[in-house]
């Protein structure tokens, strides 16, 4: 990488209370990459994306995206400098129709560009527009998935924080979520893919971290990980 | 028996009357609906209010009707700042403590108004406080029209307000999604403070909508709140179309009550409306969760 990369965490430690979960955590993303993290529950992959996000500040370390420094800022500045997450367990609002859900995706960025925006969801997920007017909350899980993406892409994002994208939805809808990053990848969008589909997230991504313990236990690229011999018996079982 | 047209006279009636309600209960459901509270300092506020109103008639001369988008402003901006500098301040995020400051701002501002403005009743007199307008075989007081239909349009600005602005939406989003919200970038804290300020606003209209025809004492935003918390759980808690439906059920109860077994008994009426409708619907008529 020869430029600074796009999101740098350093030494990152993080938790809730007085329990730390991350203990020291380095992991970067540059931009055009998808950088896929791995790691079982309770390792520790949520707690980065909260404490990304802004959700929580971080007790030590420093967080870099886009030139800047937003260790513990708010959500709304990281946000507007373009760091958005699609979280697990979707998060949409339920009492909001499909069209005001991703009209609230570009509440804070890429609100000019609204309309422009609102076309590209709806060429990429032509099912939202079947459910425009219907409230949120009545979408079958995957069209509760693909609205969450879309929202996320209201935003005109420069990185994308996909969290367990693929959790709940039937095989076949695995395989087009994992085409769909694979592609909006292909339009440039840096991806940060957080997910326990290791084989599938591998074979997209162009590196990988595996988070263990609250730290990077392994981290290389792509194809040198799913070669791992330890990676393979954590999580392939042979 | 009773004139039918003497029922569709006090029908007529009990509809005016509850444009107040369902503008005292919209302010009060909003702001359930959105920090999952019960605003304890909903009826002190109001008497603020009503206050304001009436000092704002008799320093400066001013007409009610005149007078209120100020008050209606001034109240939003009350309510804007007393979130941010003492409700959200104190409440370090647990709705319980948000409810015990609700209550603690409304027995300061009690005891505040009867230390500055006495325990005396205080009225305005407006010119056109007596007229009457003419339906029918029904005689309605022309301050009530005003007031009913006022508080109609209100409400009207208000649900448009909510869907078809981003703020609006955002209101709404946090009302289900607090964390999803934060994650599109909504500042959650400025939304609370908003939509206190928009529940007070109502509060502020309403006052200037009551001065022409009721009084003000220390006391007197109670009668009007205990009256608006049981629209709000008899139309489902955090739901507008239920204030407004529950709003105006209760004005009419109250005036049907009132018209059978009079002035006094008739507030039973209320009570038997709103036992029957949570029998049958424990929810209340538009609510959705328990």
């Amino acid at each position: 990488m020869p430029d600074a990369p796009l999101l740098e965490v350093t030494g990152l430690r993080a938790g809730y209370g007085a329990i730390e979960i991350l203990r020291g955590v380095d992991l970067a993303v540059a931009a055009g990459e998808i950088v896929a993290l791995l790691g079982s529950n309770g390792a520790g992959k949520s707690t980065l994306n909260n404490n990304l996000s802004g959700l929580y500040r971080p007790f030590a370390g420093t967080v870099r995206f886009d030139g800047n420094d937003i260790t513990g800022a708010r959500s709304t500045r990281i946000v507007e400098a373009g760091l958005v997450q699609v979280p697990e367990g979707r998060r949409i609002f339920p009492n909001l129709s499909v069209r005001e859900n991703l009209e609230l995706g570009s509440y804070r960025r890429g609100r000019a560009a609204r309309q422009k925006n609102l076309d590209r969801v709806v060429a990429i997920f032509p099912r939202l527009k079947e459910r425009w007017t219907q409230d949120a909350g009545t979408l079958s899980g995957g069209e509760q998935q693909m609205l969450a993406i879309g929202r996320g892409m209201m935003s005109e994002p420069k990185l994308l924080i996909l969290d367990e994208p693929s959790l709940g939805l039937s095989p076949r809808l695995v395989e087009e979520m994992f085409a769909l990053i694979s592609r909006l990848n292909g339009e440039g969008l840096a991806i940060l893919l957080v997910e326990q589909n290791v084989v599938q997230s591998l074979a997209i991504a162009h590196r990988a971290y595996v988070l263990e313990g609250g730290v990077v236990a392994l981290s290389g690229s792509a194809r040198e990980l799913a070669e791992h011999p330890g990676l393979r018996k954590s999580y392939l079982g042979h | 028996m009773l004139d039918p047209q003497i029922i569709i006279a006090g029908v007529l009636n009990g509809l005016l009357a509850g444009g107040i309600y369902v503008l005292v209960a919209v302010g009060l459901t909003l702001i359930y609906g959105v920090l999952h509270i019960i605003n304890f300092a909903h009826g002190s506020l109001l008497m603020l209010a009503m206050y304001a109103v009436f000092f704002l008639w008799r320093l400066a001369g001013l007409d009610p009707y005149v007078s209120l988008p100020l008050v209606t402003a001034g109240a939003f901006a009350v309510g804007f700042v007393l979130y941010r500098l003492v409700i959200g301040r104190f409440s370090h995020g647990k709705d319980e403590n948000i409810l015990l400051i609700t209550l603690g701002v409304s027995i300061v501002a009690d005891n505040l108004a009867l230390l500055f403005f006495g325990g005396d009743t205080q009225t305005i007199d407006v010119p056109y406080a007596g007229d009457i307008i003419q339906v029918g075989a029904a005689f309605l007081p022309l301050p009530k029209v005003i007031s009913c239909g006022a508080a109609l349009l209100i409400c009207l600005v208000l649900g448009l307000f909510m869907t078809r602005t981003d703020t609006g939406k955002a209101i709404r989003a946090v009302a289900r999604e607090r964390q999803g919200a934060r994650l599109v970038g909504i500042d959650v804290e400025h939304v609370f403070a908003v939509s206190y300020g928009i529940g007070i606003a109502c509060l502020g209209a309403a006052a200037c909508l009551l001065m022409p025809t009721f009084y003000v004492t220390p006391q007197s935003g109670y009668a009007f709140v205990l009256v608006a918390f049981t629209i709000v759980v008899l139309g489902g808690m955090g739901s507008f179309l239920g204030a407004a439906v529950g709003g105006f059920l209760i004005g009419i109860t109250e005036s049907l009550g009132g018209l059978f077994l009079g002035e006094q008994l008739g507030q039973i009426g209320i009570s038997l409306i709103f036992i029957l409708i949570l029998l049958l619907k424990p929810t209340g008529l538009f609510g959705s969760r328990a």
